[in-house]
């Protein structure tokens, strides 16, 4: 009895092994967690795009969206209806950090396709997007009414990210 | 090789070189292969920037690093630090190595005493057959 599992235990252990690299196999490396999630949103504090300060801590007490994106970024086009459907409804403030992009660059991307954001922060160097981990854009923040980040989704926002975030603006909700 | 890190001027020879030996250290999360010391990227560019400040400022690289891995988690390090979520990570091929020596040990020492065994039974054979012997030989010297 014993000797038949010690010729088992080598098995199941290759098996073990072998489900664990196929499901390494599966896993995007791109995908990366982010250290921010559960934890308070670093403080913007910018110039928007028309020349307004803009500080992240006045928007506490309610839930909110930061949306990284450019000019320059061709996923960035892909969500933009999606932002576009989600800021007609007005239900959290829309926030887009222009990251690392020309000025006149963002205000003509914007003026061309439509602004869906509540204000558009400005950071050329991408020192705030160093702060969120932001490592391509687009990438989308949601941060609660507690000013804690809840969700984070890296590149363009699709269903899934929208259901999620449903789910959050539901809890908030009935906290209130 | 390529080198950017070296194309970066007005740096302090000593800074430069802490630069140097951090940013080979630090992943570079756009081009995952690549360290920060290695690549162009836009985000390389600009956490060398931020690793250069820092250290102009007297940080050491430790608190750079922990700079680094507070915004963009562990993997942007090359090297796994040593911590208890990663104790397997460290531990574990040393913990196989000593579950397969001691398995080892315990195969050859049964092994051992399997012939120990083996001899004697050949032994006791021996005795059983001399036993009929004598037994077939006290037999047919009555007759």
């Amino acid at each position: 009895m014993k000797r038949k599992f010690l010729i088992v235990l080598p098995i199941l252990f290759l098996v073990a092994l072998a489900a664990l690299l196929a499901r390494g196999l599966q896993s995007d490396p791109r995908h990366l967690e982010s250290t921010r999630i559960g934890r308070p949103a670093p403080v913007i504090v910018l110039t928007t795009l028309d020349g307004q300060s803009f500080d992240s801590r006045t928007l506490t007490g309610q839930v909110w969206l930061l949306n990284v994106f450019a000019s320059w970024c061709s996923a960035c086009v892909i969500e933009h209806p999606a932002l576009l459907q989600l800021a007609s409804q007005q239900r959290m403030p829309l926030v887009g950090l222009a990251y690392k992009d020309k000025i006149d660059d963002t205000r003509g991307w914007l003026f061309e396709r439509g602004n869906p954001y509540s204000s558009v922060p400005v950071d050329l160097d991408g020192r705030i997007g160093i702060e969120y981990g932001v490592y391509g854009v687009p990438e989308t923040f949601v941060i609660d009414a507690a000013g804690i980040v809840r969700l984070r989704h890296a590149g363009p926002i699709d269903n899934k990210f929208l259901a999620q975030l449903e789910a959050i603006l539901a809890e908030q909700g009935e906290k209130k | 090789m390529n080198d950017p890190v070296s194309q970066q001027s007005g740096i302090m020879p000593e800074h430069h070189e802490r630069l140097r030996q951090l940013s080979t250290e630090l992943r570079c999360l756009v081009c995952q292969n690549q360290s920060i010391a290695e690549s162009n990227a836009g985000l390389a560019v600009d956490l060398r920037q931020q690793a250069l400040e820092q250290i102009q400022a007297g940080k050491s690289d430790a608190d750079i690093r922990s700079y680094m891995v507070e915004r963009y988690g562990e993997f942007i390090l090359y090297k796994p630090a040593y911590s208890a979520s990663n104790a397997v990570l460290w531990g574990g091929p040393f913990l196989l190595l000593a579950l397969v020596l001691v398995l080892l040990v315990r195969g050859l020492r049964r092994r051992n005493r399997a012939v120990a065994t083996e001899a004697l039974t050949a032994d006791a054979g021996d005795v059983l057959r001399r036993a009929k012997l004598e037994e077939r030989y006290r037999r047919e010297s009555h007759d």
